[in-house]
């Protein structure tokens, strides 16, 4: 095995496969981040992908890239890259830039042909001296001509040999990370379990990979990655979107309430229309309408016959939704609006990350139109944030809006599946008998929550209509009347305001004597960590607190940041939940770190801009 | 659409305490009262039942029933009855629309809750006139109608909404107006209890913005040679005395006079609704009262698969079939799963 002086420990590491869309580097990047998930690994994954679907073969804007971090406090799939899987020469070019200073470049020499370098636009026949790679940190393995050897009796055409590629520069990688290939063999076992002469290829040419790194590299840096304690209990890898899917089932499980999804596909939120849909072995209807007006509506529909029904788009659906979202607040019905933000505005970077969409969550609806919006923090928190949406929109008769972004809704980490009691019962605010016997109107409420009560359709003695009028506060008829007009929109704000009652305090990390506090919301949560983190090891005294409940916010949430003499917003947008904060915190200054390039932070970034701010 | 054995209901136990709004002598009046008795005749209960709307004069209906519903947004009645009627397949679902609501801003949600096969009874209160913004011209408003916003007369051509209803591959069709009270019953009847979704238009009157538009047809004196009662397995017949048919000419029809120009009785079509083939059908509710009389009554009545039905149908199977005990235990069973000890 490998001399002990040519491993290097250490806490974490990025790996980024980058090639064709069709080469398999996801599966590759899954393959190795789920191996070392399995050791205790934390993990962390991230897609980048062009919007075309098949851009030319080995063209520049073909290239996908699938960048995995696993490791100890792994938070974000990390900055830049230790090890660059490079597939071609166009892949090579446009994701050098991701790569460490010192990092380590793989890649398939033989895919340095004229054609190739023609395409990936070239000026000379030496990829790696005009890139000005450092030839030391650069194992320009002949991947085809090794593939070809090793399946030469296999009987299998070059198309179908080119297709296992990807486990040759697994069998690398596991090689350069100190990882033995019969973990990954174990689960290609599985995946071609209906196809054995698959499976002997993919592992032939997995350990070939191996073999090659270790008989012919062996001055190479080797990586051995330090396992971290996790909670006990049974993992699987989720990303995002499957999460809040999932979330809502458990919600469904925990409500008793059948689960309906009326929806419209639409990147980068159609995943979990997907996932619903397959779902149906769990009883969930998932149902495909017309556009995106007509899911929110089906929604409302399904929701007012007494479904936790919940609606998937990103920020142009949202839009669309708008009128529909302002219905299902005047009728006071339950509902799930989960909007996968992406750039904008208009159609924008439909496959890009941005946290733009904030204020049409909070505000994008005529007339006073409030509602309760949340932002999940991670891939896996998408699971907690779509339980807890779901919970509040049932337990207080509101829409709710769920806010997460392309980037967690896209990227993946290893996530502990819930045990049965980890979850709390939902309790749905349904009309109770006894109050239906004693003379109940639609619109009458608890007093501690002010929720109306959900009747529903099928319950003798409780026929009753809803709709989009204003109606009066104690007759439930529908009334023109100013006063009562004033009551009913104040009593539906506060509506809202009470669902603060019952949220788990702001309680800001690296506390100790800061004066500064870093704030952020939604999926910027692992990059800030991160740099908060770093920060705090160097000697700066920064405070942290991530935003999940935006609307409200928790009650101390206010006189929490009050206390600092510093407040930095770090957001993925122009300064939107500064403006936010800023409007209830009136003169106190609210400084910004702010990015919308379509992509997550780089945690230097953060470093970076905080500093600036402390200098001043 | 369960029937409800142990009682037998009446019109008024599907009325609710708010009286009517809209202007004297509107038709919606009297289509509403025909709703009650509809209703009744069919003895599903109350709590079974709800009715969707959207936004117009006629959308004004559900706060004047005794049953689940819901006044909704403009042009989303289609889309929000869908998902009640998904959600639960055993309520009774009935969609309460104006032709602008259901045609123009609603048209994209009409014509995919139709192809669906959504099982809803879709009233369409078609009174060619936007009568709640004060009258401007509607999307079924005959080329060259005068109103508010088209002081010279429009410049386009009107839906006819059966054509749109046969264009979204509709299963079900029928006509009435806001006066023939027995007719408007019996095809909300039969409309309730078709499986999949059934569009019934209802020409209706609107005294103060477009009053007389249905004139021609309607009034005594015109209906016996204006309009024509289609019944299933019978002869089309109509005029005084039922003294004239429909025959078939060519690739299209004709009126005639039985007893002349040789013509006789047998030579009279018999109207089948139930035929899957809807060339006929579509010939006969083309006719606009003019030439040939306006077809009344249910012109098409096929059974298909129904969508909520089918979406009920698939996730029991599906679910019945994978035995998954819930989120957990799928997850486990499908999913790449390691245990951290």
């Amino acid at each position: 095995m490998l001399q002990e002086t040519n491993v290097k420990p250490i806490d974490k590491v990025v790996v980024r496969f980058a090639g064709d869309s069709g080469d398999g580097m996801q599966l590759a990047g899954n393959l190795f981040s789920n191996i070392s998930a399995e050791i205790g690994d934390e993990i962390s994954t991230f897609p980048d992908y062009p919007a075309e679907i098949r851009a030319p073969q080995g063209s520049l804007s073909g290239v996908s890239g699938y960048q995995v971090s696993v490791g100890k406090g792994v938070h974000t799939p990390g900055d830049e890259a230790d090890v660059l899987v490079a597939m071609n020469p166009a892949a090579l070019k446009t994701n050098l830039r991701y790569l460490k200073r010192d990092g380590v470049v793989v890649c398939d020499v033989d895919s340095f042909t004229p054609a190739n370098l023609k395409k990936a636009e070239y000026a000379s026949s030496d990829p790696v001296k005009e890139l000005g790679i450092d030839p030391e940190r650069i194992m320009l393995v002949p991947m085809t001509t090794l593939l070809k050897n090793t399946l030469a009796d296999s009987g299998l055409d070059q198309k179908a040999m080119m297709k296992s590629k990807n486990m040759l520069a697994l069998g690398v990688i596991c090689w350069l990370f100190d990882r033995p290939v019969e973990n990954v063999l174990k689960k290609l076992k599985a995946k071609f379990a209906k196809k054995p002469a698959v499976y002997e290829a993919n592992a032939k040419v997995l350990r070939a990979g191996w073999d090659y790194g270790h008989n012919t590299h062996s001055s190479m840096p080797v990586y051995r990655i330090d396992t971290t304690e996790s909670r006990p209990g049974t993992y699987t890898d989720v990303t995002g979107n499957t999460a809040t899917a999932w979330g809502l089932i458990m919600a469904s499980e925990k409500s008793g309430r059948p689960l309906f999804l009326g929806s419209y596909p639409i990147t980068p939120a159609t995943d979990i229309l997907h996932e619903l849909a397959k779902r149906k072995d769990l009883g969930v209807k998932a149902v495909q309408m017309e556009d995106e007006i007509a899911g929110v509506c089906s929604a409302i529909g399904a929701s007012y016959a007494g479904h936790l029904a919940v609606t998937s788009t990103s920020g142009p659906g949202l839009a669309l939704k708008s009128e529909g979202i302002g219905l299902a607040v005047m009728a006071e019905l339950p509902l799930v609006v989960i909007d996968v933000q992406r750039g904008g505005p208009s159609t924008g970077l439909p496959t890009k990350t941005e946290q733009t969409d904030l204020m049409q969550a909070l505000y994008g609806r005529n007339g006073e139109a409030p509602l309760c919006v949340l932002a999940a923090v991670s891939p896996t928190d998408c699971f907690h944030m779509a339980f807890e949406a779901a919970r509040i929109a049932m337990e207080h008769m509101t829409p709710v809006i769920l806010l997460t972004d392309a980037y967690i809704a896209n990227g993946s980490s290893a996530w502990r599946i819930p045990e049965a009691d980890d979850y709390p019962e939902i309790h749905p605010h349904i009309l109770p008998d006894n109050l239906l016997e004693q003379g109940w109107k639609p619109f009458d409420r608890d007093s501690q929550k002010l929720a109306r009560y959900w009747a529903l359709p099928g319950t003798p003695g409780a026929m009753h209509r809803v709709g989009g009028l204003e109606k009066d506060y104690h007759t439930s008829i529908i009334s023109t009347d100013g006063a009562n007009h004033e009551l009913m929109v104040n009593t539906r704000r506060e509506k809202i305001a009470r669902i603060a009652d019952e949220l788990p305090p702001v309680k800001p990390m690296f506390d100790d004597d800061a004066d500064t506090i870093l704030v952020g919301w939604g999926g910027t949560y692992g990059h800030l960590l991160t740099a908060v983190d770093e920060l705090n090891a160097e000697g700066h005294k920064v405070a942290f607190w991530q935003f999940r409940y935006i609307n409200p916010m928790p009650h101390n949430a206010l006189d929490t940041l009050r206390k600092y003499k510093n407040i930095i917003v770090a957001e993925l947008n122009t300064g939107m939940f500064a403006d936010y904060l800023q409007m209830k915190l009136p003169g106190k200054e609210i400084l910004r770190i702010n990015k919308v390039e379509g992509q997550p932070f780089l945690v230097r970034e953060i470093v970076e801009g905080v500093k600036k701010h402390l200098e001043k | 659409m369960e029937q409800n054995e142990n009682k037998a209901y009446v019109a008024s136990d599907y009325k609710s305490s708010q009286n009517a709004r809209w202007c004297p002598g509107c038709g919606d009046h009297a289509i509403l009262n025909v709703l009650h008795k509809a209703m009744a005749e069919l003895g599903v209960a109350p709590h079974d039942t709800a009715v969707i709307s959207g936004i117009g004069c006629s959308s004004r209906l559900p706060y004047y029933m005794n049953t689940y519903g819901m006044h909704t947004i403009h042009g989303r009645a289609a889309a929000i009855a869908t998902g009640v009627k998904t959600a639960n397949p055993d309520l009774t679902v009935w969609q309460i629309s104006g032709d602008g609501d259901g045609l123009a801003i609603g048209g994209n949600h009409f014509i995919h809750a139709v192809r669906r096969n959504v099982d809803i009874n879709i009233l369409i209160l078609n009174n060619k006139i936007y009568g709640l913004t004060k009258g401007q011209y509607s999307p079924t408003s005959d080329r060259g109608t005068v109103s508010k916003s088209s002081p010279y007369g429009t410049v386009e051509d009107p839906f006819i909404p059966a054509e749109l209803c046969f264009g979204a591959r509709g299963n079900f069709f029928a006509r009435s107006y806001d006066t023939a009270l027995d007719t408007s019953r019996q095809v909300m009847v039969a409309a309730a209890r078709h499986k999949g979704a059934a569009v019934v238009e209802i020409l209706q009157n609107c005294v103060i913005f477009n009053d007389g538009i249905h004139s021609y047809f309607a009034d005594k004196e015109k209906r016996a040679d204006h309009t024509i009662l289609l019944r299933h397995g019978e002869k089309m017949l109509f005029g005084a005395n039922n003294s004239k048919g429909l025959v078939q000419e060519g690739f299209g029809l004709k009126a005639v006079t039985i007893g002349e120009d040789g013509y006789t009785i047998d030579d009279v079509l018999v109207h089948d609704a139930h035929c899957r083939d809807n060339f006929l059908q579509q010939q006969l509710a083309m006719m606009d009262g003019h030439e040939l009389p306006l077809a009344l009554g249910v012109i098409r009545d096929f059974d298909a698969l129904v969508y909520d039905r089918e979406v009920d149908r698939q996730t029991r199977e599906i679910k019945e079939k994978k035995g998954y005990s819930n989120l957990r235990d799928m997850i486990l069973k499908t999913h790449e799963t390691w245990e951290i000890k």
